[in-house]
């Protein structure tokens, strides 16, 4: 590979700031996931590294391509809207599923909401 | 056409996606997906899918915009609040009653609540029309219902309604 030598600067700095940025975020939503105690908390974390730290590594991937390559890489935003529209199904079943489980176990977190009272707090768990 | 081409939209959409993926436009890829296109729109008649129409397409620009200005902020909040680890943090579950009902806003929605951090989905009910979302961080005097409302359910409506 040696299109890299050949990429200008500005460019070169521009993708790998935004590759840094992706990168970063992934790794706080993975700490994250070990920080936070509760299920429906975790579930937060990873969000960052399937949204705005998906779509920076995906810009970068874009832009470097599309000046190594000198044409217009259209695959990315593919994978943007295939990541998007995907995992809020596999998110969707993994609290279904948690919520199944408690309330088989006799302690619905939701049975707190009611018409009158829109939110309930619970215990940080920490 | 009806027969053929139960769902015109979801085909082109398809056909699209195929032509992007192979970045080719040579005449046999124009037929082999539109082979794709037709034969996913009967997969889709199995699974009895509601027709997607949409009312005012532009306003998905609109929509998208919003969402990614949301979503960068709250990428940013959730960040600080991993990396803070603030205890007195509160989390918690709102309840929020809907009025869009359309198959395809609620998944637009479903998509739009989860791919923003700090808050996700955790339970719909059809029959009532009420939504539950978890938050990150509840902080007072924020009234997620009416956030929800007012940023993105009014957009959806003029869409798809």
């Amino acid at each position: 590979m040696n299109a890299i030598e050949e990429l200008p600067v500005w460019a070169a700095i521009l993708t790998s700031a935004l590759l840094l940025l992706g990168s970063s975020l992934a790794l706080i939503g993975s700490i994250g996931l070990l920080r936070f105690k509760t299920f429906y908390e975790r579930i937060h974390a990873p969000t960052l590294g399937s949204t705005l730290g998906l779509f920076s590594i995906l810009a970068a991937s874009m832009l470097y391509f599309s000046i190594a390559r000198t044409r217009p890489v259209v695959h990315e935003i593919l994978i943007g809207i295939f990541v998007t529209t995907t995992t809020p199904v596999t998110f969707l079943f993994l609290v279904q599923a948690t919520l199944y489980r408690d309330r088989f176990e006799g302690s619905d977190p939701l049975s707190g909401l009611s018409e009158e009272r829109q939110s309930v707090k619970t215990p940080t768990g920490s | 056409m009806s027969r053929w081409l139960p769902y015109p939209v979801i085909s082109a959409m398809l056909l699209a996606t195929w032509l992007l993926l192979n970045e080719d436009l040579s005449v046999a890829h124009v037929l082999l997906g539109t082979v794709v296109a037709i034969a996913g729109s009967w997969v889709l008649v199995r699974l009895e899918a509601p027709p997607l129409i949409f009312r005012r397409l532009w306003i998905i620009l609109r929509l998208a915009l919003e969402v990614v200005v949301d979503m960068t902020r709250s990428n940013v909040r959730v960040a600080r609040l991993v990396l803070k680890d603030k205890r007195d943090r509160t989390p918690g579950f709102v309840r929020i009653e809907l009025s869009v009902r359309s198959h395809y806003s609620l998944t637009l929605l479903a998509c739009i609540i989860t791919a923003t951090p700090g808050t996700s989905w955790v339970n719909y009910e059809s029959t009532s029309n009420v939504l539950v979302i978890h938050v990150l961080d509840l902080v007072d005097g924020d009234d997620w219902g009416q956030i929800i409302k007012v940023r993105y359910e009014g957009l959806l409506k003029e869409i798809f309604e």
